[in-house]
């Protein structure tokens, strides 16, 4: 992780005019510099610059998996040894249907697992055949393993700052 | 549910980031897309009205500006699931929550603009609850991108 930028006053604005989502206008950036009190032109700049910089990830739509199809949403878990977890991370990071990988603290004796990876799928056989196969990459280093099917979106708003 | 048609497919699966920045950027999208400037707004309104689409707009990365994301989870009684709920989702620091089937059967995703944020809105959630947080702060990040194509 890079060091974190700082951020001047108008770029926060920004971010806190923009977090609930871009207005449908015909000149978007527009009328959030009137809100913000600066020009389009500056608004694009300044996206552009966290853009680059990555404090913004992307712009665009951000879709409700289960609306668009995907129904199915595991969060499988994974207890690998340390020593081996990132190397194995970065391997089931790059199957092309995780969608989201990280190594997180174990919280024992509860929770014995340092591995994240999700997975989605039309159905949940389609979840459990991609857990299959990250079970198969990580081989005799698969010490324990679940998946937790997500049931209900409870909130989903995003980032509110 | 609404049903979405082939063209609000090729508009989930193309504008899910890369969304121009020029002064009439639906215009320069719509294009892409092969409709009118008019029919795109319609279209996104129509998706968001119906949740099809959560939001749209920028994605912010809190931890480039200083902030925290955090993933915690809750063990929540049954009989007390729908309170509880409430309780967590009425924290604005909470950007998203789901319901999972294991015993910990909440899991939700802490985002504040200060490290020292996540741990006050803990605090808040075992206060208002009764109820441990469990926190797994991310300790490495091996992949994220979030972009999935409109299956239905």
């Amino acid at each position: 992780m890079k060091d974190a930028l700082r951020l001047d006053a108008i770029d926060r604005a920004l971010i806190v005019a923009t977090q609930g989502g871009l207005p449908l206008v015909a000149r978007p950036y527009q009328a959030i510099g009137e809100q913000v009190g600066i020009a389009g032109d500056e608004v694009m700049r300044r996206l552009q610059a966290m853009l680059e910089s990555g404090v913004i990830r992307r712009i665009g739509a951000v879709p409700n998996h289960y609306a668009i199809g995907w129904t199915a949403n595991g969060m499988t878990v994974w207890d690998v040894p340390d020593v081996r977890v990132d190397e194995l991370g970065a391997r089931v990071g790059a199957l092309d249907f995780v969608t989201h990988c990280y190594r997180r603290p174990r919280a024992l004796p509860d929770w014995p697992y340092n591995l994240f990876a999700m997975v989605h799928g039309s159905s949940r056989d389609e979840v459990r055949d991609k857990a299959a196969q990250i079970a198969e990459l990580l081989g005799a280093d698969c010490r324990a393993r679940d998946v937790l099917f997500s049931t209900r979106i409870l909130k989903k708003t995003g980032l509110r700052i | 549910m609404l049903e979405i048609d082939a063209v609000d497919r090729q508009i989930i699966d193309k504008l899910q980031g890369d969304f121009p920045l020029c002064e009439r950027p639906y215009a320069a999208a719509a294009e892409r897309l092969g409709i009118t400037e008019d029919e795109l707004l319609v279209r996104l309104q129509r998706l968001l009205d119906a949740r099809v689409l959560t939001r749209f707009g920028p994605m912010v990365q809190i931890e480039r500006m200083g902030g925290a994301f955090v993933l915690a989870a809750l063990a929540v009684p049954e009989a007390r699931y729908d309170e509880v709920t409430a309780l967590v989702n009425a924290l604005p620091q909470v950007a998203h929550n789901y319901r999972r089937e294991h015993a910990l059967n909440m899991w939700f995703v802490l985002a504040t603009e200060t490290p020292a944020g996540i741990a006050e809105a803990v605090a808040r959630i075992e206060a208002d609850t009764g109820l441990p947080v469990f926190a797994f702060p991310k300790e490495r990040e091996y992949f994220v991108e979030m972009k999935l194509a409109a299956r239905a």
